[in-house]
């Protein structure tokens, strides 16, 4: 028992040394799972405050171009607002502006009950430089942030909510390789899988097409509101560039992101006022299997 | 004693901050990302005890880790090369000189010396990084490049920050 207390003290930065290893590839093999909640990310409180308080160093820079985006964005929901206030006051309601903007009609369903919610945040922190990438927003728990809403940039796809912290939020980004989100060819409503392969920070992966769907370049690439975190139709990107693997029954689609990751400034967060129902039931599938 | 914990705590806090609100943003030619926070590792004393090299190593990796969303990852990295460094350190140089001098530093050593003291750590560093980073061997070669062209420019951070800090 001596001998065993001399080797331990003797040796005791090796058992140091093994304890720490061993801790922390648990906690990268356990955090693979990105969905499971934990303290240390970046929505924490002290995370949050040095990237809340340091971002708007960097941002000055792409402020312009994030003006210009709002502007823009503005404008087309002037347009769209007007019309449809046109289309009501000559007593229909056809959705002229589901064509133009699916941001606005998708708020409401046939009863005229809010389906999707819209708030906006600020981006504190982002990144593009490594194989899983996440944002950090300046909202929380206390102003109304969940997991699994939905972030948008002028309707565009950017990613999801994880973890939500109480005045801060991490947001899983589409430039991640461990998420996957249900997408479709907008021409002719073929839907794939849409995934990072970590390469380049412009370009997504749009899988699971078929080879006998006509796909071209250019096609317009969109949700397809099966996550039930997004409303259908939100524009993710463009095909860039597909081809039809060796010996595969489905295409190869480069898609070219709609979104600048390196420049988001201001993102729009959707809720589905609706998940809760949507979950409960999609859950009572697997229950009696 | 206590002007050294204040002296390193500073290293700590400014390599971590540096590391995590400017040098994450930066993505050169879509592959190239410096990790320079390790330079925290490479300056202690050369008389810091082995225990407290392998703890200050998963500290460092833990609190990047804490920003990055990359639980572990920096971690178990950091805890390695903080194990490692007294092994390497006897391979590349002698008692009489981590008797004599206090820190390993370019005015101390060499400038030759320390590059090969950086570029030893950097390599050992960026090379299990990414590829524990990209936890697969698939497009190893893709991972493995940008481990060593990033690991090219971390070197060079590295280097030129001592002529800036430590210039006596």
């Amino acid at each position: 028992m001596r001998n065993l207390f001399r080797i331990i003290l003797r040796y005791h930065y090796v058992f140091l040394f093994l304890f720490l290893e061993i801790f922390s590839l648990s906690l990268v093999v356990s955090y693979n799972n990105f969905q499971k909640a934990t303290f240390l990310n970046s929505s924490n409180g002290i995370t949050g405050y040095f990237f809340e308080n340091f971002a708007g160093i960097f941002q000055v820079f792409d402020l312009k171009k994030a003006n210009t985006e709002l502007a823009e964005e503005n404008a087309q929901l002037r347009t769209a607002l007007q019309h449809y206030q046109m289309r009501t006051l000559n007593g229909s309601k056809q959705s002229y502006l589901a064509e133009r903007n699916p941001l606005i009609t998708m708020t409401q369903d046939s009863l005229n009950k809010i389906v999707y919610f819209f708030t906006t945040a600020r981006v504190i922190n982002n990144s593009v430089n490594q194989r899983h990438n996440f944002l950090t927003l300046n909202k929380g728990r206390l102003q109304g942030v969940k997991p699994d809403m939905g972030v948008v940039s002028a309707g565009r796809v950017v990613g999801l909510v994880t973890n939500v912290g109480d005045n801060y939020s991490t947001v899983i980004s589409v430039l991640n390789e461990k998420w996957k989100l249900s997408a479709k060819i907008k021409r002719n409503d073929f839907f794939g899988s849409l995934s990072w392969n970590g390469k380049d920070y412009r370009k997504v992966q749009l899988n699971e097409i078929p080879y006998h769907v006509p796909v071209q370049n250019g096609d317009t690439v969109v949700t397809t509101g099966f996550s039930s975190s997004f409303p259908e139709g939100l524009e993710i990107g463009i095909v860039s560039e597909y081809s039809l693997g060796t010996g595969s029954n489905f295409y190869k689609i480069d898609v070219d992101l709609a979104v600048d990751f390196r420049s988001i400034v201001q993102v729009g967060l959707v809720e589905n006022r609706q998940l809760k129902e949507i979950n409960k039931l999609e859950s009572l599938n697997y229950d009696g299997k | 004693m206590v002007n050294n914990l204040l002296k390193y705590s500073l290293v700590f806090i400014v390599a971590v901050l540096l590391q995590v609100l400017v040098l994450n943003r930066i993505l050169i030619l879509n592959m190239i990302s410096p990790f320079f926070y390790i330079i925290f590792l490479l300056l202690l004393p050369f008389d810091t005890p082995r225990a407290l090299l392998t703890f200050l190593g998963f500290l460092l990796g833990l609190s990047v880790d804490a920003f990055t969303n990359t639980l572990g990852v920096h971690a178990s990295v950091c805890v390695l090369i903080g194990f490692l460094r007294p092994v390497i350190l006897n391979n590349i140089s002698t008692r009489e000189t981590r008797e004599s001098v206090s820190a390993p530093r370019i005015s101390t050593m060499s400038l030759n010396w320390f590059i090969g003291y950086t570029a030893i750590f950097v390599a050992i560093h960026h090379l299990l990084l990414f590829m524990l980073e990209a936890f697969t061997f698939q497009g190893i070669l893709f991972t493995l490049l940008r481990a060593v062209f990033s690991g090219v420019l971390s070197i060079v951070l590295i280097v030129i920050s001592q002529f800036m800090i430590f210039r006596k």
